[in-house]
């Protein structure tokens, strides 16, 4: 039952940086209507770079975990860089073989994340 | 010589299915997921096929394949009579008079797109209303707001209760003379719930609405008469009966079908051709443009064979009495809420939700334990917005399921509460 791997049930119930910033710079909402999953990604930035992450939702065990480490992770990272991420780094993150369903579960954190640090740069496109 | 007396029991009563032997007409259930036997749980999504179904596609394309309707050769000719008795054993088998009132189509959604483009363009305007229900699938309410979002015509919703079923109270007031089309469920596909249709059929018709049934769930798993239902139109999917999927039909009363505008153009459903203009076909080519789903076709001809043989009062029966076991038995589970209705208001599908936990998670946990069920919406969004959950998952039953696989999908459960013990 490795899609349940103890690190993966570890940030599911017990989730890191789950709740809210007191000044975010940055919010982003996304949903996937598919399977109910919501996630509201709060960043605070200084100096372009990522200085506190909180996020809130409800989701299955992979999106929120993935939710959890990503927040993690990411924390002073620059803009540039998140903008480079892709869904390897999420996938290394959780560490584990997620199917062509549960993808969207994986990867709806990163989905929201792009949002907000794209949506953060002036004219970046 | 004696002529059997028939008593009143055996009648009411159906023999008990032969559940080993039926078992072993379906190649899949040999299969191992996950190094455990397969036990599959989601014939609502779509059911497994029997050899008999297999052999038949397979005889088709080995012995016969051919278009139909076109040519004069031996291979079309036999493909058409094969194709065209299908259809005829598809029309006995829910009560129609006749074949020409099954028009195929790939699905029940495609039916019932058939039935908002052709029928619904022709007859709805401003100022009308279109009936539903909360429990409907997602293809008995899109269609309907594709054509609103045209024609200006209203939709309402008859509401669903806490428990499951529809709040008959409100009919009156839906059904005003307004509503020209009743178009509900037979079965919820995530409820259970079996729906009064003589009932909801009868008020429609006093009011002067027509009423199309969405008997996706019902046909596979009960016996459905359209003549005795009094209904106007129907749609179902074949997939979900035993037979191969891309074909389903909609039935429909001949007197209506025949003064409906055809929705799709192409070979086949026309009369002539010429550059100025065409003639429709007649029944039930009129609205089956292109080269159909043949092997599908006779496929379904051949799943209806199996149906017919095993006995459709049996198959309910056996499915009643399986999903009361497994309502009995899912109680036991911590923290598990089943959404619906009680058994004896319900066909052989039971959707539920475990305390905070994801369906996700519940399906995946299955899954690794061989055991297949389904999580989400079951495309029946606006229901899981009635009960404020944002999904559930569903354990459906068929002919072929047993006890002891409900006991290994409530083991399962409780194994999964322990995993996430919250
Ligand atoms: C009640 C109901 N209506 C409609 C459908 C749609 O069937 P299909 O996807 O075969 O068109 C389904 C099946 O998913 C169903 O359960």
């Amino acid at each position: 039952m490795d899609l349940y791997a103890e690190e993966i049930l570890d940030h599911y119930k017990h989730p890191r940086h789950f709740g809210h910033l007191d000044h975010p710079t940055v919010t982003f909402h996304d949903r996937n209507p598919l399977c109910g999953d919501e996630i509201t990604l709060e960043l605070q930035i200084v100096d372009d770079k990522v200085a506190d992450v909180a996020f809130t939702g409800h989701g299955c065990a992979i999106s929120r975990a993935a939710a959890s480490m990503m927040s993690e992770e990411i924390i002073g990272k620059s803009l540039d860089e998140l903008k480079r991420w892709n869904k390897d780094n999420i996938l290394d993150l959780l560490g584990i073989e997620v199917g062509p369903v549960r993808i969207k579960c994986a990867l709806l954190p990163l989905k929201a994340l792009k949002a907000a640090v794209w949506g953060m740069g002036e004219e970046d496109e | 010589m004696s002529t059997p007396t028939r008593t009143q029991s055996t009648e009411q009563r159906p023999p008990a299915l032969n559940v080993e032997a039926i078992r072993a007409d379906f190649p899949i259930l040999q299969r191992r997921v996950h190094g455990l036997p397969l036990v599959y749980l989601d014939n609502a999504a779509t059911s497994q096929k029997p050899r008999s179904v297999l052999d038949a596609l397979t005889r088709y394309y080995e012995q016969t394949n051919a278009n139909v309707h076109r040519g004069v050769h031996t291979l079309s000719e036999e493909a058409t009579a094969q194709y065209e008795a299908a259809r005829a054993k598809v029309a006995s088998f829910i009560g129609s008079c006749c074949p020409k009132e099954i028009i195929w189509t790939r699905n029940a959604s495609e039916a019932m797109n058939l039935l908002a483009q052709s029928w619904g363009r022709a007859n709805l305007r401003r100022g009308d209303r279109v009936l539903l229900t909360e429990m409907e699938h997602h293809s008995n309410i899109v269609p309907w707001q594709i054509l609103s979002a045209e024609l200006g015509f209203e939709i309402a919703y008859l509401r669903v209760a806490d428990d499951g079923t529809l709040i008959l109270d409100d009919l009156p007031r839906l059904l005003d003379g307004r509503t020209k089309l009743f178009s509900f469920t037979y079965m919820s596909n995530v409820l259970g719930t079996i729906n009064p249709v003589v009932e909801l059929t009868r008020a429609a018709h006093r009011a002067g609405a027509l009423v199309h049934l969405d008997a996706c769930q019902a046909v596979p798993h009960m016996p459905v008469n359209v003549t005795e239902l009094d209904i106007d139109f129907m749609s179902f999917s074949g997939h979900k009966m035993l037979g191969p999927t891309g074909i389903g039909a909609l039935w429909g009363r001949r007197e209506l079908l025949n003064v409906m505008p055809p929705w799709m153009g192409g070979g086949d459903m026309i009369r002539e051709v010429h550059l100025s203009g065409f003639k429709p076909s007649e029944l039930p080519w009129k609205f089956e443009a292109g080269t159909p789903a043949i092997a599908q076709a006779i496929g379904l001809g051949a799943a209806v064979d199996y149906l017919e043989r095993t006995g459709m009062a049996a198959i309910h029966q056996a499915e009643r009495e399986l999903i009361a076991y497994a309502m009995e038995r899912l109680a036991t589970v911590e923290g598990l809420r089943i959404l619906g209705p009680a058994a004896d208001q319900r066909g052989g599908l039971v959707s539920f939700v475990l305390g905070d936990i994801h369906p996700h998670d519940i399906a995946a946990v299955l899954d690794n334990l061989g055991i297949a069920i389904r999580a989400g919406h079951h495309c029946a969004q606006p229901l899981h917005e009635r009960y404020r959950i944002p999904a559930s998952a569903r354990a459906s039953f068929y002919l072929y399921n047993t006890r002891e696989e409900v006991d290994l999908l409530v083991k399962a459960l409780h194994k999964v509460v322990e995993i996430f013990n919250f």
